[in-house]
C-alpha cells in the first residue's frame, strides 16, 4: 500500500483514503462545441501510458475530498511530488531532478 | 534400531526442539506417536517414514527433502474436521498436536499403491511443453478429454467442504526497524536496534529463533552453543519494552514504501485452540528500515533418481538429527559437492548411525575434514558422482562412478541418502523489494545488489558466510556497533555446486523441480526447441513454478539452461520472485472482511419498522431496502401485485430516504447546474422541481434525478441510489479542477433526509393534515413544486414530485424524525386503505409509465437520445458536460438502439431481463441480434405484461412484431412506447 502526501493535508496517509482520477494537466476547453472530433478524441479518450514518469490527478476521497496532483514513478510506484490543482506542470529539468 | 517399533529412530541425546511428551497423531488412518515439539515429518521419520507422498505429474513415491518450507514433496493434508481442513501443508512445518489427521495427497487407492504411478511409465509424452503441444485441438476435445484430465491433475489436496469457520485477524502496525528472520543476523540485528532505542518487530516462520544456529551443534560463539546464545539474546530482546517478537510469523510480501506483510499463525499448532483466538493474524507493517536477514536454502544434487524416498538433504538431515532427536536412517549415504554435508555426516556418525560412504564430486576436499572422516572412520571418494538408486518405496542402493572413468562402478546399500550442491542465498524478499540481484561470479551465487528502498540484507541472505563476520554485519546494518565474537565450528562454510551431474547418457530422470516434476533433460529439451531465456524455460518446463516457487529448482533449472546455451549464468538471467513468500491462505488476506462484515450494510430510519412488518429485503448498492410487504400467505407476485394496485387505487407509502441528495449552493448555482446537467435551470422558479440528466463528457447518460429549486441560490439535487457518491465526486472534480472561478459548495446530504414517498389517489388527503406553512392544494402546488414546511411540526422539504404516475408527495424531514414522521403519516394511511409498499412495486410502477431507471435501462453506452429524452436535452446553452460528446458521428448516426417498449403477443408471458431480441427467428445459429431486454414485469394493473428493450432504429419499428428466442421457445413480441399506462399523463395532476 502506498502512502501519498496530500498537499492539501500537508501529511503522508495511506493509499486506501485516495481515489486516482486519471491524467492530470488535460484542458477541457470552455468552448468545446467547435472542437474537431480529433481534438476531442485526443482530449477525451487517448491517455497516456509510459514506463516511467506519469502526471497524474488524485482526491483525497476519505479525507479533505481535494483533487490534486501528483509525479509518480510507474515502476517503482514511487511518488516524485504531489502539488495543489492549479499549480503549473513540472518542467521536465523538475522532473529530471526529482528522478535523481 | 528397529523400523516397526515405536519411534525407534529417535535419538534421546539430541533434539534441542523436543519435550518428554508424547503426542498422537495420525496418518492415513493409522495412529501414530510423536514428541512435543515434532512436526509432522520429525515425528513420521522417528517413526521410520520416509514415504509422505506422491509427485504431481509421475506420481512418484517421494519422502521428505527438506526441514522448512522449502518441502517441494511431503505436501499434506491436515484436518481437525470437515470444515477446519487444509490441503498441501508442508509435513516440515506443520507442528503435530493431539488429534491431528494428517493425509498424504495425489494417490489413488493407496500411498503405497497408487494407479496414477502408470503417468511414470508413459514419462516419454509428459515431456516439457507437453501441455503447450497437447491440449490444442479439436474443440470438442477440451469438454470431453482436456478440461476433465486437467482439472483432475491440476491442484492436489481437496478444498473443504463446509465453511471455514475460524477467525483471521488484521493489524497494522509501525515500527523503525523491522527484522525479517531470527537466526544469528537477524538477532543480532534487532538487538542492535532496539538497543539504540528503536522500535523493533522480529519475526521467524519457526516456533522458534534462532536459525541455523539450533541444526548445527557443534558451534561456539564465545564458549555458548548455539542453542544458548539465541535463548539468551530472545531473553534480552523480550525484556525490552520496545521489542516486540512475532515467532511462527513469515514475511510474506514485500511492497512499496516499506509496506510488509506477517502472516503469523497463532492457533495452527494447538490440540484444542482458545476460541478467542484468531487463527491466523496478518500483520501491514509500515517500517522505517526493512532488515533482511532470510537466510540460505540448501539446494539438493541433480543426478538421476535422486527422488527415492530417503533421499534428501544433507543440512535437513542435521535439521532432524540436532532440533527434533531423529536419525534419518541407519546406513546413510552421503552425495555432496559443499563442505556442509560433512557437518550432517559427522554428527550422525557420532550417534551410531553408519555412514558407508561420502561421495564428494569435487576433486579436492580439505585436509582437515579428510582427517575428522578417518577419525569417524568415514570411507571419501572425491570426483566421483551417483549415477543410478533402487529402492522402489525407500532407497536402498546408489552406484557411483568416477568422472573420468568411462565405466566401471561401485555399489553401496543405504536406507537413506542425504545430499548437498550448495546454499542458495534467499532473495525472495529483496526482489519483491524490486531490487536487482546481482552474479557473484567468485562464489557462483546471486546476491542482493543495490536497495531500492529504506533496506538492507544481512547474513547469510546477502552471501555472508562467516558468522563471526555476520556479528559486525548485523549490528552495522541498523548504525549499531559489535565485536567478532571467538567463533568455533568443526566444519568450514563452502561454496556448491548448480546444475546436474553425471552426463547426459545416464539412465533415469535427475529431478529439478521436485513439485512440478522438471527434469534435467526438460529443461535441456526446452533450449533444444527454442526457449532461450529463463522465463521462457520457466514456463515451457514449469519449473519453479510451483507452490515452492523454485526454492530448490531454480538455480540448477539456470544453471543447466546456460551450460546448454553456453551463456554465463547472468545472462540467462534470473526470474522474479512473487509475494508470497510461502503459501498462505485466503482467510489471512479476508481478515475479518467476510459475511455481514463483507461490506458495511447502509439501513434508513424508517429500517427497523420494514423488519417489524415483516418486509423482505433486498440490497441496493449498500443499502438494504424492503423490497416488498408480504402478508400472511402471499408470494412476491402476490405481495407485489396487491401493492401496485393499491397504489394506482387509493395510495401508497415508500420510504425513499437512500435517494442520494447533494445540496448545491452559492451565487453560482445555478450556473453549474447548467455545467453539470444536460438541460437548463435558469428559467427554474424558486419553488419548482425538474427532472434532470447528467452526462459525462463522452455523451452517455451518467445519473438522473429530480432536482428542486429552494431560492436563486440553493438546490436540492437527489441522485439515483447508487449513484450518489459517484455524481458528488463528479460535481466536486468540476467545481474544483475545471470551474474553480464558481461561487458554488457541494454538500453531500443523504442520510441527513428521511424521505417518504406517498403517492396515489388519496395521497394529499393522506399528507395535508400533517403539513403546516404551505398550501397543497392542487392548483397552489402543482406538479413538480417543492416547499420549505413543517410535517408534523417538523422542518421538511415537501416535494410535489412522482416515479410511480400518480398524484404524490415526497416528505423529506431531519433524519432523526423520519421514524415519527413515518409513522404519522402510516396512521393516517392505514385506516384510508393505503400500503407500504417497496421497491419491486416501485420499479413495475415506474416501468409502466415508461420512466427508466439508470444502470438498468441504460449501461454506459446509452446517450439522452437514445432513451427517448431528448426533450430534456438543452439545444441554446453553450456547454454542458457531453454537450460535445453527443456531436460524435457515431452517437447521431442511424441505426443506434433505442428505448422502446415491448409488449408480448402472449399477454401472460413475461420476458427475461437481458434476453436478446431477432428480426427473423428462422434464420441460422448465430442469429443477427437487434437489441435486448432490459426490464420486465407483469403488470397486474394491465393485466399483462411489459418489457422496455433498446432496439436498433427501435423508433422507427412500432407496431413490428419481433422475437425473443428463449432456451425451450421463441416469443413472439410487439414493439410499442414505453408509456403504457396513462399516456396522457392525466394522474399526475389530480
Ligand atoms: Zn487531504
Amino acid at each position: 500500500m502506498l502512502l501519498i502526501n496530500c498537499p492539501y493535508c500537508e501529511d503522508d496517509r495511506p493509499e486506501l483514503e485516495f481515489a486516482n482520477a486519471g491524467e492530470a494537466h488535460i484542458h477541457r476547453p470552455k468552448d468545446m462545441a467547435d472542437m474537431s472530433d480529433e481534438a476531442f478524441e485526443a482530449m477525451f479518450f487517448i491517455r497516456d501510458n509510459p514506463k516511467g514518469v506519469i502526471l497524474e490527478r488524485w482526491r483525497h476521497a476519505h479525507g479533505c475530498g481535494r483533487f490534486f496532483n501528483a509525479v509518480r514513478h510507474t515502476v517503482s510506484d514511487k511518488f516524485l511530488k504531489t502539488y495543489m490543482a492549479g499549480e503549473p506542470r513540472p518542467s521536465d529539468d523538475e522532473i529530471t531532478e526529482l528522478m535523481k | 534400531m528397529n523400523s516397526t517399533s515405536q519411534q525407534a529412530f529417535r535419538v534421546k541425546a539430541r533434539g534441542s526442539r523436543i519435550g518428554a511428551r508424547s503426542v498422537s497423531f495420525t496418518f492415513d488412518g493409522k495412529t501414530f506417536e510423536g514428541l512435543e515439539g515434532d512436526t509432522l515429518a520429525s515425528a513420521l521419520l522417528a517413526n521410520g517414514v520416509h514415504l509422505m507422498g506422491r509427485s504431481f505429474k509421475y506420481h512418484r513415491p517421494r519422502g521428505v527433502l527438506a526441514a522448512g518450507v522449502e518441502e517441494p514433496n511431503a505436501l499434506m493434508q491436515i484436518s481437525r474436521d470437515n470444515s477446519k481442513t487444509t490441503p498441501n501443508v508442508r509435513a516440515s512445518v506443520q507442528e503435530i498436536y493431539d488429534g491431528m489427521k494428517a493425509q498424504s495427497q495425489n494417490r489413488y487407492p493407496s500411498l503405497n499403491f497408487d494407479i496414477g504411478a502408470v503417468n511414470n511409465l508413459l514419462s516419454p509424452v509428459f515431456v516439457a511443453g507437453f501441455y503447450y503441444k497437447t491440449f490444442k485441438w479439436p474443440a470438442v476435445a477440451w469438454d470431453k478429454l482436456y478440461e476433465p484430465f486437467i482439472r483432475r491433475a491440476a491442484g492436489l489436496g481437496e478444498a473443504p467442504t463446509e465453511q471455514d469457520p475460524d477467525r483471521y485477524a488484521n493489524r497494522f502496525a509501525h515500527c523503525d526497524v523491522l527484522v525479517a528472520g531470527g537466526g544469528a543476523a537477524g538477532l543480532i540485528a534487532a538487538k542492535a536496534a532496539a538497543d539504540k532505542g528503536k522500535s523493533v518487530i522480529l519475526c521467524d516462520e519457526n516456533p522458534e529463533f534462532g536459525g541455523w544456529l539450533l541444526s548445527d551443534t557443534d558451534i561456539r560463539i564465545d564458549g555458548q552453543t548455539g542453542e544458548e546464545w539465541s535463548a539468551e539474546m530472545v531473553r534480552q530482546l523480550l525484556a525490552m519494552d520496545n521489542v516486540r517478537l512475532l515467532a511462527r510469523t513469515t514475511c510474506v510480501g514485500y511492497f512499496q514504501q516499506n509496506m510488509v506483510v506477517l502472516n503469523e499463525r497463532v492457533t495452527e499448532h494447538l490440540s484444542r485452540p482458545n476460541v478467542e483466538l484468531p487463527r491466523e493474524r496478518m500483520w501491514q507493517v509500515r517500517a522505517g528500515k526493512v532488515v533482511i536477514a532470510q537466510g540460505a536454502i540448501e539446494r539438493h544434487m541433480v543426478f538421476p533418481d535422486n527422488d527415492r524416498p530417503g533421499i534428501m538433504l544433507a543440512g535437513a538431515a542435521q535439521t532432524y538429527l540436532n532440533k527434533y532427536g531423529v536419525a534419518v536412517g541407519a546406513n546413510v549415504g552421503v552425495y555432496t559437492a559443499c563442505d556442509s554435508a560433512y557437518a550432517a555426516a559427522f554428527d550422525l556418525a557420532e550417534e551410531g548411525v553408519t555412514i558407508p560412504v561420502v561421495i564428494d564430486h569435487r576433486d579436492q576436499v580439505s585436509d582437515d575434514i579428510r582427517a575428522q572422516a578417518k577419525e569417524f572412520g568415514i570411507k571419501v571418494i572425491t570426483g566421483a558422482h551417483v549415477y543410478c538408486t533402487t529402492g522402489k518405496l525407500r532407497v536402498n542402493s546408489m552406484s557411483i562412478r568416477h568422472h573420468k572413468a568411462s565405466s566401471g562402478s561401485e555399489d553401496f546399500e543405504i536406507d537413506a541418502l542425504i545430499t548437498c550442491s550448495g546454499w542458495t542465498p534467499s532473495l525472495h524478499l529483496y526482489s519483491q523489494s524490486r531490487g536487482k540481484p546481482q552474479w557473484d561470479e567468485a562464489t557462483r551465487r546471486f546476491l542482493p545488489g543495490e536497495s531500492p528502498q529504506e533496506c538492507v540484507s544481512i547474513g547469510s541472505c546477502n552471501g555472508t558466510d562467516e558468522l563471526a563476520d555476520i556479528f559486525v554485519e548485523a549490528a552495522e546494518a541498523v548504525g549499531g556497533k559489535a565485536q567478532k565474537p571467538k567463533i568455533e565450528d568443526d566444519v568450514p562454510t563452502s561454496s556448491g555446486m548448480v546444475g546436474a551431474t553425471g552426463t547426459s547418457a545416464d539412465k533415469g530422470k535427475a529431478f529439478v523441480d521436485f513439485q512440478n516434476d522438471v527434469t534435467a533433460k526438460d529443461i535441456a529439451l526446452a533450449v533444444r526447441e527454442g526457449m532461450h531465456s529463463i522465463e521462457h524455460v520457466k514456463r515451457y518446463t514449469t519449473n519453479g513454478m510451483a507452490t515452492d516457487q523454485g526454492k530448490l529448482s531454480n538455480m540448477h533449472g539456470l544453471a543447466i539452461a546456460a551450460k546448454l546455451l553456453d551463456k554465463p549464468i547472468p545472462q540467462v538471467g534470473l526470474t522474479t520472485f512473487r509475494a508470497p513468500y510461502t503459501p498462505t491462505t485466503f482467510g489471512s488476506f479476508v481478515g475479518h472482511a467476510r459475511g455481514a462484515l463483507f461490506d458495511p450494510t447502509r439501513k434508513t430510519p424508517i429500517h427497523e419498522w420494514a423488519v417489524e412488518q415483516g418486509a423482505e429485503f433486498e440490497p441496493v448498492s449498500l443499502w438494504n431496502r424492503a423490497r416488498y410487504f408480504p402478508k400472511a400467505g402471499e408470494t412476491m407476485d402476490d405481495a407485489v401485485d396487491r401493492e401496485c394496485q393499491t397504489v394506482r387505487k387509493t395510495a401508497g407509502v415508500f420510504d425513499a430516504s437512500t435517494l442520494g441528495k447533494i445540496e448545491v449552493v452559492g451565487p453560482d448555482a445555478a450556473a453549474f447546474m447548467n455545467i453539470m446537467y444536460t438541460n437548463g435551470w435558469d428559467k427554474l422558479r424558486p419553488g419548482r422541481a425538474k427532472y434532470g440528466i447528467m452526462c459525462r463528457d463522452d455523451g452517455f447518460i451518467y445519473d438522473d434525478g429530480v432536482v428542486g429549486k429552494l431560492s436563486s441560490t440553493r438546490f436540492h439535487v437527489t441522485t439515483t441510489t447508487g449513484g450518489a457518491a459517484r455524481v458528488l465526486n463528479m460535481m466536486e472534480d468540476f467545481t474544483q479542477t475545471e470551474f474553480p472561478e464558481m461561487k458554488v459548495w457541494l454538500t453531500s446530504t443523504t442520510e441527513q433526509w428521511a424521505t417518504i414517498a406517498v403517492q396515489g389517489p388519496k395521497a394529499r388527503e393522506i399528507v395535508e393534515p400533517l403539513v403546516s406553512g404551505v398550501n397543497i392544494a392542487n392548483e397552489k402546488f402543482p406538479h413538480m413544486s417543492v416547499a420549505e414546511c413543517q410535517v408534523c411540526g417538523v422542518p421538511a422539504r415537501l416535494f410535489r414530485i412522482s416515479f410511480t404516475g400518480e398524484l404524490g408527495f415526497e416528505i423529506n424531514v431531519p433524519a432523526d424524525y423520519g421514524r415519527a414522521v413515518w409513522e404519522a403519516v402510516w396512521a393516517r394511511a392505514e385506516p384510508l386503505g393505503a400500503c407500504a409498499y417497496g421497491t419491486e412495486a416501485m420499479h413495475v410502477m415506474r416501468a409502466e409509465k415508461g420512466f427508466i431507471i439508470v444502470g438498468q435501462d441504460t449501461d454506459g453506452t446509452v446517450t439522452p437520445h437514445d432513451a427517448g429524452l431528448s426533450w430534456a436535452v438543452a439545444k441554446s446553452k453553450p456547454d454542458f458536460v457531453g454537450k460535445r460528446g453527443l456531436q460524435r458521428p457515431d452517437l447521431i448516426a442511424k441505426g443506434r438502439r433505442q428505448l422502446i417498449g415491448l409488449k408480448t403477443k402472449d399477454p401472460k408471458k413475461v420476458l427475461q431481463e437481458g434476453a436478446q431480441i431477432v428480426a427473423d427467428p428462422e434464420q441460422s445459429i448465430p442469429m443477427k441480434m437487434v437489441g435486448f431486454v432490459t426490464s420486465s414485469y407483469w403488470s397486474g394493473t394491465l393485466d399483462q405484461s411489459i418489457a422496455m428493450a433498446m432496439l436498433e432504429d427501435g423508433n422507427a419499428r412500432m407496431g413490428e412484431t419481433l422475437y425473443v428466442p428463449m432456451p425451450d421457445e421463441t416469443i413472439e413480441v410487439e414493439v410499442t412506447g414505453t408509456v403504457f399506462y396513462d399516456p396522457k399523463g392525466e394522474r399526475l395532476h389530480g
